[in-house]
């Protein structure tokens, strides 16, 4: 297991070497920030003052072995727009998002799970054929277009819930949360709702399928020979065996949420990663958009790490391979 | 004293909106307390509907429509599926035929087997689990505190079997139904596990339907033998008489066709042709197309007859010396 798991975080550090330069050849390509970041009036001597205070003036290997250096030192460099350190801006943002994007991963594991056990189950029933039409929905429309639905909805016309910012937070380590507070979760409820329709369809879909194909196996003939209960069945014989590829999903699923609240978070003005690295391509901040992006590799290979690990949890037949 | 088991004129069909197709019908069994019958015939013969069809387990779209399954004069399908949940795994048990694929994969044995008792007797953990235990001893299991623990991808395909077997056993059913659990093994294991299973039905008094493909297999273990073909019983009675002395064409097919009746260096006997397809029936006796004393006669459906102290379904029954 500790070998397994070394072998896994020296891929893990390969990826990111790799993600890095294709980041920085791929922003060197787009343009220089220069032309953004130097007010109307400046001079010819600003601007070139300001392209060797940024280091633009160096070959591009130059840059990035200093940039390597910068993060081996734990610096991925200034913000040319915030005058902070990218990270820490990152960092200072990345709670807000993360929030959000479990939240909608909880609500489909809550919602999808059970709503795909009832429709493998009994597949013939209209509940289940409901179910069925209604998760193509919630994979076809886009995400945009449904936020905006529910702010119309629930915000213009009924007043119920804020359509925008996080609301009331609570410091816990130091780190501001909305999911703390009644104010915070009433905020948090409609673009969680909005990033959680696509994926609560998909869980359903997934569970659906697992379950159908569980049911018509040799085990679950013999767990109803054995004289046990429907409910025993599939809480048990079916549910296990159904949660294998769900996990694998909605692992995978967790860093394409985070990637993807970038619409949600703009929409909902909600203050969170996906908001900064918007206006941070817009002005070619450089250093924080390199940033996020090397922070979303790092959370997909964590977040892969430990699907593999439920993996060996849920699966004993795995398990036993590795070691 | 009523039999453990009686079915009368058990029909089981694929039901759709297009018109039934039947599977197996017109099924008849007797079976004693503590005796043990074969039911024998090729695939697709109906033998293993006919055992789901006694559990109630039968998969949609197909559903048992006729007859009656008397347990202990109880008719099993007149029962609510509470009610017969309560007699499965607890007083009939059924083993399946490829043990690969019947335990659940990601489920310790330990579970597996401890849930059985539970679902049937209020009973604490530690009981239920010594139960366990001692069932895995029972089949010869070594070390069974240990393998319980274990996950069913550690044991081998016989020792899967035997756990299938002890989870039959758990809870002393007067009923254990076999649907061909040693087809699936190796020769010397499907001897143990055949051994196995003669022994612990023996001491325990528990009556056995051994379902298979294989007459030799229950020629040494059942008293009673069903012969069926094309979902129908062709002939039923002593195994003993059956086989020294088959009346029904196919059941003398079956046997000649072992290869221990033939003489070393000459052809191996075959019954020729193959089993009808159940939604393309032939007319009357399904067997006639493969029939050497097939006549006119057979044109129509024989009926299930008592003849010289078995029950036969055919015209032309065979006469005496026509196996050699």
């Amino acid at each position: 297991m500790t070998l397994w798991i070394t072998q896994r975080l020296l891929q893990a550090m390969l990826v990111a070497l790799a993600m890095a330069v294709i980041v920085f050849i791929g922003l060197h390509l787009i343009g220089s920030p220069i032309e953004t970041l130097l007010p109307p009036e400046a001079t010819h001597e600003d601007r070139l003052r300001l392209i060797s205070d940024l280091g633009l003036d160096r070959p591009l290997y130059e840059q990035f072995f200093l940039f390597l250096k910068g993060v081996l030192q734990g610096n991925l460099g200034i913000s040319y727009v915030y005058k902070e350190p990218a990270v820490a801006l990152i960092l200072s943002r990345l709670p807000a998002t993360l929030e959000l994007a479990f939240a909608a991963v909880l609500l489909s594991l809550v919602f999808g799970v059970p709503l795909g056990l009832a429709v493998g189950w009994k597949p013939e029933s209209s509940f289940s054929r409901m179910v069925m039409i209604g998760s193509i929905f919630g994979f076809s429309l886009p995400v945009f277009w449904i936020a905006i639905l529910l702010i119309m909805i629930f915000s213009v016309q009924l007043g119920w819930l804020p359509s925008s910012g996080r609301g009331a937070t609570e410091t816990i380590f130091g780190i501001p949360w909305s999911f703390v507070t009644l104010d915070g979760l009433r905020h948090m409820f409609l673009p969680a709702i909005s990033l959680s329709l696509f994926n609560i369809s998909m869980v359903t879909r997934l569970t659906e399928a697992g379950v159908r194909e569980a049911m018509s196996s040799e085990y679950v003939r013999f767990a109803k020979a054995k004289g046990l209960s429907p409910r025993r069945i599939l809480s048990v014989h079916v549910l296990k065996n159904v949660m294998i590829p769900v996990v694998t999903v909605v692992g995978l699923d967790i860093g394409q949420t985070i990637a993807f609240s970038v619409v949600t978070e703009t929409i909902f003005a909600w203050p969170g990663v996906g908001k900064i690295i918007i206006d941070s391509i817009a002005a070619l901040d450089r250093p924080v958009i390199v940033a996020y992006l090397m922070l979303v590799v790092i959370m997909f290979v964590v977040i892969n790490l430990i699907v593999d690990v439920t993996y060996r949890l849920l699966d004993p037949r795995i398990r036993l391979q590795g070691e | 004293m009523t039999a453990l088991l009686e079915i009368k004129g058990l029909k089981t069909e694929v039901v759709s909106a297009d018109g039934n197709v039947t599977l197996i019908a017109d099924i008849n069994l007797n079976l004693a307390a503590g005796e043990v019958m074969g039911l024998v015939g090729e695939s697709g013969s109906g033998k293993s509907i006919t055992g789901l069809s006694i559990m109630g387990l039968v998969d949609k779209p197909a559903q048992v429509t006729g007859g009656q399954i008397l347990f202990k004069g109880q008719d099993l399908r007149k029962l609510s599926e509470r009610e017969i949940r309560s007699i499965r795994g607890n007083r009939i048990a059924m083993i399946f035929q490829d043990p690969m694929s019947t335990l659940n994969p990601v489920l310790r044995i330990d579970t597996q087997m401890m849930e059985v008792v539970h679902a049937h007797e209020a009973i604490s953990k530690q009981a239920a689990w010594e139960r366990a235990r001692d069932a895995l001893g029972m089949v010869g299991i070594p070390s069974p505190e240990e393998r319980l623990r274990a996950y069913p991808h550690q044991f081998s395909g016989g020792m899967r079997q035997r756990v299938a077997i002890a989870i039959a056993l758990l809870m002393s059913p007067e009923l254990i139904i076999a649907d061909e659990p040693t087809t699936a093994l190796d020769v010397t294991i499907q001897a143990q596990i055949l051994s196995i299973v003669q022994k612990l039905a023996r001491d325990r008094g528990t009556a056995l339907i051994w379902i298979t493909h294989d007459l030799s297999v229950v020629a040494g273990l059942a008293e009673k033998l069903s012969v069926m073909y094309a979902g129908r019983i062709a002939e039923q009675g002593l195994t003993a008489d059956l086989l020294r002395r088959p009346m029904h064409p196919y059941t003398n097919g079956l046997i000649a066709s072992l290869p221990a009746h033939n003489k070393r260096g000459s052809r191996l006997k075959q019954i020729s042709g193959t089993t009808p397809s159940v939604a393309n029936m032939p007319r009357g006796c399904a067997f006639h197309p493969r029939c050497a004393s097939a006549t006119q006669l057979c044109l129509s459906p024989p009926p299930l007859e008592p003849v010289e102290g078995r029950l036969l379904r055919c015209f032309h029954p065979v006469t005496e010396g026509a196996l050699s």
